[in-house]
């Protein structure tokens, strides 16, 4: 038997690309070629969202905004800590 | 899309932090954390630049107690189909794991997630199926989710569900380790948000940043968390914003909620947290498998139980120890010939610290 040696509080981003009718599953596209059925009864979302994944349910949608502006954040807290 | 690379900035602030000349300890409750950290390398070059950051109570696995396992076993004992998350069922027990029983007929099966368990119970009717529900705020809100839908009569949950923030005042009122910041873990707080380490802040005067799991995320936990302490300021800040959103998952909040109290509960290590558990409320009762075989499971709530051993999880998860400090690591403890908890679950910084240094003690 195939045992899953699941870190219990790692979550991983996924591209939702199909919404069942009662908005209860999704298919998410993790990006390497796997696909697999969710349950989205946790968030609010739509087709196109990133989304991270846990235990077979969208626990939280990413914000895409945020993570590019990641980087940039962190350099100007960088060069702030700079100027005392 | 949502990792991060810029070496170069990586490397400026280990630098900056290098040139401050600190001497500090910090405490992250993540295993996924703890991954990254070893990995990496990553746990040496802060401790380089005066930096010690140590893994609290924050691995799933290894905090569910000695007791809640053998309940667990013992419903197997008595013929129910256990389903539990993979790492659970090599944790040794009194006598055995749930892997042996597994290996003696007994039916044990691992899931991907609780709707895995349920639809077991749909297809063994005939049968009892209990899932044995461990994780932290990331996790909870799925069994409950699970809870509110129609369920089968012939599944229930042993709800060992934990919540994080109790956990840490309980730490920080024993004192018997000096923690000068918190690195909080970021997928509990894509669900929980920042308000509930407010207090830590407040209250003990602990500086703490929420922190995403690329080498880069730590990197800038650590930064700001010194940042913090050279301010003399004390605040919960959020690094992981492109996950963690100030007010967490208000529906997962709501959700749990209706599904569960809050309860006082051990923890391996620990003695009775308050409020830390998490059981089901009354209105479940049916599928609370503490309630429906409550006559079944007298028999270990009678009993007490030890830890392995040999075993030093509980200073581990206290922050006292390092895996390398047990005598037992790497030689009668490996990932093949589990002696605790913390050796078991790929969370356990046993397990982490052996997988990627190998090392013993000699
Ligand atoms: S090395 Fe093994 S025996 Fe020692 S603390 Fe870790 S799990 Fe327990």
């Amino acid at each position: 038997m195939f045992d899953i040696p699941l870190p219990v509080c790692l979550a991983v981003p996924g591209k939702i690309i199909d919404i069942d009718r009662k908005k209860e599953y999704a298919v998410i596209d993790y990006g390497d070629g796997t696909k697999r059925r969710v349950n989205i009864t946790l968030v609010d979302v739509r087709v196109g969202d990133y989304v991270l994944v846990h235990a077979g349910f969208a626990i939280q949608v990413l914000n895409e905004k945020k993570a590019s502006e990641t980087l940039d954040l962190f350099r100007n807290i960088l060069s702030a800590g700079e100027e005392k | 899309m949502f990792s991060l690379h810029d070496r170069k900035l990586a490397q400026e602030i280990v630098f900056k932090i290098k040139k401050l000349d600190v001497k500090l300890k910090f405490m992250h409750v993540c295993g996924t954390h703890q991954d990254t950290l070893v990995r990496n390398g990553l746990d040496y070059l802060f401790r380089e630049c005066g930096v010690n950051i140590v893994q609290g109570p924050g691995c799933p696995v290894c905090v569910t107690t000695p007791m809640e396992i053998e309940e667990i076993m013992l419903l197997a004992e008595h013929g129910k189909i256990i389903a539990t998350f993979g790492d659970m069922i090599n944790v040794p027990g009194e006598k055995h794991s749930l892997r042996d029983m597994r290996e003696n007929g007994y039916a044990i099966h691992t899931v991907y997630g609780i709707e895995d368990a349920v639809f077991l119970a749909e297809k063994y009717r005939s049968r009892d199926v209990v899932f044995m529900g461990i994780g932290f705020e990331t996790t909870a809100p799925t069994t409950a989710a699970v809870l509110l839908k129609k369920l089968p009569s012939n599944f229930s949950i042993l709800s060992c569900h934990r919540v994080i923030p109790p956990a840490l005042k309980t730490i920080l009122d024993m004192g018997e380790i000096r923690i000068d910041g918190l690195i909080e873990p970021g997928h509990v707080s894509t669900i929980i948000g920042l308000k509930p380490y407010e207090f830590i802040s407040r209250e003990y005067n602990i500086p703490q940043v929420v922190a995403g799991f690329e080498p880069l995320d730590l990197i800038m936990a650590v930064w700001l968390l010194v940042r913090q302490i050279e301010n003399r300021d004390a605040l919960v800040e959020n690094e992981y914003t492109r996950a963690v959103k100030k007010d967490g998952n208000i529906r997962a909040q709501e959700i749990m909620k209706e599904v569960f109290e809050p309860v006082d509960k051990r923890w391996r290590g620990f003695p009775v947290i308050p409020k830390s558990g998490l059981e089901l409320k009354k209105e479940f009762d049916e599928y609370n498998a503490r309630k429906k075989y409550d006559e079944e499971l007298q028999e270990v709530w009678d009993k007490e139980f030890k830890e392995p051993r040999g075993c030093r999880c509980g200073e581990l998860l206290r922050g006292l120890l390092s895996p390398q400090d047990c005598p037992l690591f790497g030689r009668k403890c490996t990932p093949d010939t589990p002696v605790g908890p913390c050796m078991v679950s790929i969370e356990g910084s046993c397990n982490i610290e052996f997988r990627y240094k190998k090392k013993t003690t000699v």
